[in-house]
């Protein structure tokens, strides 16, 4: 299959606290970084993709707006999709659709944030009610990030007996990871025990069962194939991707299956490989049950199986079948602007390229997965899974 | 034993859409949407149906029993609480709070009946307790 368009940039920002810069400042540095190593200039731009969460101009979402003006971009492509953490992975694909439509033909994308400098209780803060239709019904009760995966957890564990030790699993690997990783913000190695004896946050989840809270970002740019074959880097093709939002369906809430069930499918027949296919998958880990419940509905284990299957170092690269965030990903290393979608394609990138940590990196990884969950899997969230080859 | 100590509850922003909700709430009566055409009950409440997309909506008054669908006890919280999402016998899950109970006992699929409790200068708020 011809390509419709490649990742030719690639840069995470190495910072976790960034006390002493601004946050157009994060998203220009990382914007210099994905351009650099690409081998291209702040000229060549004309698609700029970033998502609603930069504090804006007046209007909520207007953000990108004004990083656009601190930047200087020239574009005729804008898309400012926003689902939360996953809105990377949205951008990344309908960047290859737009260049495939010919609308531009040098997409960047970038993501940046400070809510460790600003001080932020990212898991346990009520937020204040706003005037989303829901929010009356949601608002008052005390919903926060870290007790509505929380139930997520608890009920996956009430229908198929998952345990607390075998989600402690998801972070063990991570952090077996995170040890090579210079710039992860947690970089010791923690066993099962160490999580389940954390202390508990919102039951079941544990402080060890979530993401870090740091600064930082990364860029990421897509180019059409005639501009690829004018560049040194290797090449990283698009093959499919999907994207879904589920919602609460009226009250007929079911929290034992994620957006993936439907991306997951979709993203390999448009690929024309399987779960079994992929070398390397990144894997969103705002908490180790998010990443229990993609793996489950992405197909690489059976729905409720998740437990066994991450159990006994499945996912630390060199040991298990799946090796998952080879970076220490965002329960380790690093969840900037409490996002961690554009991450997982980084680490994605780095794996195809042959560029991850020696001690990391996957043999022969020629094909890989990256999956974004955004916003809360316990209400509605944002879905989107991208396959990518090395051609 | 962690008990419910009673937490300050801010008010629920009230629309036009959802008055007559409120309104039953301060008379101690929860109400869900129900679909005349599709036959189905909704919530949170809507004027459209959010499965027929018809507009032909009625309240009806729920029974006040349910079952935990699912729970959590944030204990990061100046006082510990749980949220739960509540299936209604009516159908519909909702978002709530389970009170007046010792939040280590609580369990998926345990049966709760409805309580309100007052918030900070609005409607109260439908919660539920175990039975």
């Amino acid at each position: 299959m011809a390509a419709k368009a490649y990742i030719v940039g690639a840069y995470e920002h190495p910072t976790r606290k960034a006390d002493d810069k601004s946050l157009a400042q994060l998203h220009a540095e990382v914007a210099r970084g994905a351009l650099a190593d690409a081998g291209l200039t702040k000229n060549d731009i004309d698609g700029y993709y970033c998502a609603g969460d930069v504090a804006g101009w007046e209007m909520p979402g207007s953000g990108p707006f004004s990083i656009i003006d601190y930047m200087g971009l020239n574009l005729r492509w804008l898309d400012t999709t926003e689902t939360w953490g996953s809105s990377y992975m949205h951008h990344v694909w309908h960047a290859a659709d737009a260049i495939a439509a010919g609308r531009c033909s040098v997409c960047l994308v970038t993501l940046a944030g400070r809510p460790r400098a600003q001080g932020s209780a990212t898991g346990t803060t009520v937020h204040p009610q706003g005037t989303a239709p829901e929010a009356p019904f949601e608002a008052p009760f005390g919903p926060t990030v870290t007790n509505m995966y929380g139930m997520v957890a608890a009920r996956h564990m009430y229908e198929f007996g998952t345990t607390s030790e075998q989600l402690a699993w998801i972070k063990v690997a991570a952090s077996h990871h995170a040890q090579y990783n210079p710039h992860a913000l947690l970089k010791d190695v923690v066993t099962v025990e160490d999580v389940v004896n954390s202390p508990m946050i919102s039951d079941p989840l544990h402080r060890l069962d979530c993401c870090v809270i740091t600064d930082g970002g990364g860029a990421i740019v897509v180019v059409a194939p005639e501009i690829m074959a004018t560049l040194k880097r290797p090449k990283i093709k698009l093959l499919g991707a999907s994207e879904f939002v589920k919602t609460q369906m009226g009250g007929k809430v079911d929290l034992t299956y994620s957006g993936a069930r439907f991306t997951g499918p979709a993203a390999f027949a448009e690929a024309g490989v399987t779960p079994a296919d992929i070398k390397y998958a990144s894997i969103y880990d705002s908490f180790t049950i998010t990443v229990l419940m993609q793996l489950e509905d992405l197909g690489f284990c059976e729905k409720g199986k998740g437990g066994a299957f991450v159990a006994d170092g499945n996912l630390i690269s060199g040991v298990g079948k799946l090796p998952f965030n080879t970076d220490g990903g965002g329960l380790c290393s690093n969840h900037p602007a409490n996002r961690g979608g554009l991450t997982k394609v980084l680490e994605a990138v780095r794996q195809l390229r042959g560029e991850a940590h020696p001690k990391v990196q996957v043999k022969n990884c020629d094909l890989a997965l990256a999956h974004g969950t955004g916003g809360s899997l316990g209400l509605r969230h944002g879905s989107a899974t991208v396959i990518l080859e090395r051609e | 034993m962690a008990e419910t100590k009673e937490r300050k509850l801010p008010a629920p922003a009230i629309s036009p859409e959802t008055q007559a909700y409120w309104d039953a709430a301060a008379q101690g009566k929860l109400l869900v949407r129900k679909c005349t055409s599709c036959g189905e009950a909704h919530h949170y409440p809507r004027t459209i149906c959010p499965f027929c997309f018809s507009d032909k909506t009625e309240w009806i008054e729920a029974s006040g029993e349910g079952k935990i669908y699912s729970y959590s006890v944030m204990r990061r919280a100046l006082e510990p609480y749980a949220i739960a999402y509540v299936t209604l016998a009516e159908g519909p899950k909702m978002v709530t709070n389970i009170v007046d109970c010792d939040f280590d006992k609580l369990a998926c699929e345990q049966s709760v009946t409805l309580v309100f409790k007052p918030t900070d200068g609005g409607p109260p708020l439908p919660m539920f307790t175990p039975v």
